[in-house]
């Protein structure tokens, strides 16, 4: 019976991963989730666009280190951080131009939406891999370590030890200011508000004075910027491949359907829920009851629910049971 | 149905792009192009069926493809006798008894009156039927992965032809797709969009990393072929004598009349689906689905039951994916788990139809024939294209040696450009709808 060493040992493997992840998945969910309340579609797009401004990303960062220029112990990559936005940006309000704002003009079904955003999908898909090619890149530098297993063993005097990784750290610290950036954005100022009234029912919002165009330009902006400190944080914390980008796209929108389209917070709550249970299912729990448990009692299988390679199959399971029993999510978003 | 000269010059002209391959490039690639093309526009049918008909929108065609491919190794491939005899019997009882707890925990849900005891006799359901499967297949699996893992070490087929593989993998992932059609209709239109998404996913980890049905990533080759093979037909007398009379080598001639039976084959099947889909959508059915699909609401106070009737398009439209993929593994002859990626599986297939002309069975066959041909003579085209614009820089400059590796990429880019070009100025695409 060791309680205190199971606890560290959990905290190792799945809580601190699980909040990196989760804060990862709520910053690509929360994007999803204002690009729904506002323009009133599912963005296909967003992982290929989010791998599109971590390429721009990665070549900054390149191109400081090449010049000499780090950020000391933080990683590189947050002073191409800009960069990256802005490309991001304009590369989003170029496709709104020249792709969605026809189809807003005319009404067109949501449908027809979804499908243009297919085709920005393979537009990105192949720019992204024109500049950067389809393989894995990594991009991390500065410290690896807040602290290492080792220093906190040596702290603790514990057997089991935990590891802060500073990619860990930095992305849970960058995505809570994002957020909290985001909700004082959306309730305290103007634009946010007009934004929130026009999520809420378009005719009300245009007759109050509302310009549509200005909303729509600061949801791509927005939801640009979060791409793309979404998409770093995760490239610093795991590693870049368009590929995998591209698949977390089902994250996100378990995330943001699991929490009710167009809701704000719904989209981190439920990134949370998504990231806790994708660890929590995958991870062998065996050492973690051998702690808990009498030796006699220890298990003799590895105590995991599934292997790794189904992590997808949790997220749909998340995703399925939401649509089973609650279709329009915990938080009740816009629609069944 | 009167003649329509501009439907036939697009055909003609295909067919002449096609000739010409043939006879610039090489009969072979020719006709593997025109193998895939027909595929593809099976493929197309059935996402057409789906968004054309009834405008549901499938985002996982490539799961359901593989799914039917499973199909091609189950049937053909010969049973494992030793792999039976390890765990053939636990797997079967690991699987039926997984089947058996789901369908407990919708029963105790659908059952029982709501409230605290339902929910704990759910949950107690789920754990007992979890725990028990896991600890009579796992086992089973692992000794099933055990026999001889370098060539086999999974169940193997039941050694039945492999063209009968197609109607199972038809089966196949019309059953998978009443699943998810189950789950997913009836809610927002972007649901099934990904939940499909999903799925699709979910299927390819399922063969990558169920060894004992699929050899996961070790692929599945030698999956016994639908027509003979161009060693034996190069032996045979006639062969060498058409060989001599068009002035091909043996093995070229082996291997075009080879092809060539394949197409047959394949055109065969797309002549009968394009006839039953024709009858479909003009029959007092695809009226309805017609009408469904242009006013739910119409629809549904008309008395049509909208959300069965979407489960019925759904299936029967992933269905044909399914039989595609079936066909696809036969041609290959072999079952690549790893090869199965969103792009070229999924999202081409709807550039496919909206090119084509969703809602249009002939425009999705053309579409298929046209994309596919594109896609597979955008690579050269692309890479050309990159030789071109930086021409101008010096053969070892960076910048040109880098745009040039990733020249593939550029058809990428294409495809999307074509999705987009045709969505906005021609929505109906080249053969529109009736």
């Amino acid at each position: 019976m060791d309680p205190l060493n199971a606890i560290v040992l959990l905290a190792n493997f799945v809580i601190v991963p699980a909040l990196a992840y989760g804060s990862q998945l709520a910053l690509g969910a929360l994007g999803i989730t204002l690009i729904y309340g506002i323009l009133r579609f599912s963005h296909f797009a967003h992982g290929d666009i989010m791998a599109f401004g971590t390429a721009i990303v990665i070549m900054t960062t390149w191109g400081l280190q090449g010049a000499g220029i780090t950020f000391g112990v933080l990683p590189t990559a947050l002073l191409a951080l800009p960069v990256g936005i802005a490309a991001t940006i304009l590369y989003l309000l170029a496709a709104d131009r020249t792709v969605y704002r026809f189809y807003r003009k005319v009404r067109a079904k949501p449908m027809i939406f979804v499908m243009a955003s297919l085709g920005v999908m393979f537009v990105t898909n192949g720019i992204t891999r024109l500049i950067i090619g389809p393989g894995e890149q990594r991009f991390d530098d500065g410290t690896r370590f807040v602290f290492s297993v080792r220093d906190f063993r040596e702290w603790s005097g514990l057997a089991e030890g935990l590891a802060l990784r500073s990619a860990q750290a930095l992305t849970i610290i960058v995505a809570l200011i994002a957020m909290v950036l985001l909700f004082w954005f959306l309730n305290r100022t103007r634009a946010g508000k007009s934004m929130r009234a026009y999520s809420d029912n378009e005719d009300l919002a245009l007759l109050s004075g509302i310009n549509p165009e200005r909303v729509v330009i600061i949801t791509w902006a927005i939801a640009g910027t979060l791409m793309v400190l979404a998409g770093t944080l995760y490239g610093l914390d795991k590693s870049f491949r368009p590929f995998t980008y591209f698949q977390l796209l089902l994250p996100f929108f378990a995330a943001a359907i699991l929490g009710g389209l167009g809701n704000p917070l719904g989209a981190i709550v439920g990134a949370y829920v998504v990231a806790f249970s994708e660890m929590g299912i995958t991870y062998a729990w065996r050492r973690f009851f051998q702690h808990l448990l009498p030796d006699d009692w220890a298990p003799a299988g590895l105590m995991q629910l599934l292997p790794v390679d189904y992590k997808f199959a949790v997220t749909f399971a998340i995703l399925v049971l939401v649509l089973i029993f609650r279709p329009t999510g915990i938080f009740r978003g816009k629609s069944i | 149905m009167s003649i329509n000269f501009r439907n036939i010059a697009l055909f003609g002209a295909m067919a002449l792009a096609l000739i010409l391959t043939g006879m610039f490039q090489s009969w072979t690639l020719s006709l593997t192009i025109i193998n895939m093309c027909l595929i593809s526009a099976i493929m197309a049918l059935g996402v057409n069926i789906q968004w054309g008909y009834a405008g549901l929108f499938n985002v996982g065609v490539m799961g359901f493809t593989a799914f039917g491919g499973l199909a091609a190794v189950l049937i053909a491939m010969p049973p494992v006798s030793e792999a039976w005899a390890a765990g053939g019997f636990g797997v079967l009882l690991g699987l039926m008894l997984g089947a058996a707890s789901i369908l407990a925990a919708i029963m105790v849900w659908q059952r029982m009156p709501p409230g605290k005891a339902r929910v704990l006799a759910l949950i107690a359901v789920l754990v007992l039927g979890y725990t028990l499967t896991r600890l009579i297949f796992a086992p089973a699996a692992t000794a099933i992965m055990r026999v001889n893992p370098a060539t086999e070490g999974y169940l193997g087929g039941l050694g039945l032809p492999v063209v009968l593989s197609w109607p199972v993998g038809a089966l196949f992932a019309a059953g998978l797709a009443w699943m998810v059609g189950k789950i997913a209709l009836g809610l927002r239109s972007d649901y099934l969009a990904i939940a499909t998404l999903g799925i699709s996913e979910i299927v390819i980890a399922v063969l990558k990393f169920e060894g004992w049905l699929s050899r996961g990533v070790n692929n599945v080759s030698g999956i016994p072929r639908a027509v003979p093979r161009p060693v034996e037909l190069q032996t045979r007398d006639w062969v060498q004598d058409l060989a001599t009379r068009f002035g091909f080598s043996n093995a070229e001639m082996a291997s075009i009349l080879e092809k060539l039976g394949y197409a047959f084959l394949f055109m065969l099947v797309l002549a009968v689906l394009i006839w039953l889909s024709e009858k479909a959508l003009n029959s007092p059915w695809g009226r309805m689905m017609r009408a469904i699909r242009d006013n739910e609401t119409a629809a549904r106070a008309m008395g049509k039951d909208v959300t069965r009737r979407h489960l019925m398009v759904f299936v029967l439209g992933s269905g044909v994916c399914g039989l595609a993929g079936a066909m696809m593994v036969t041609l290959d002859g072999q079952l690549t788990p790893g090869s199965y990626e969103p792009l070229r599986y999924t999202f081409l297939i709807w550039v496919m139809v909206i090119v084509g002309g969703s809602g249009n069975n002939w425009g999705a066959v053309l579409g298929g024939f046209i994309i596919w041909f594109l896609w597979v003579q955008a690579e050269p085209a692309g890479r050309w294209f990159m030789d071109m614009i930086t021409s101008g820089l010096a053969s070892d400059s960076l910048l040109r040696t880098h745009l040039m590796t990733q020249a593939a990429h550029t058809r990428l880019i294409m495809m999307g450009l074509a999705l987009l070009l045709m969505l906005r100025f021609a929505p109906r695409g080249l053969i529109p709808e009736r």
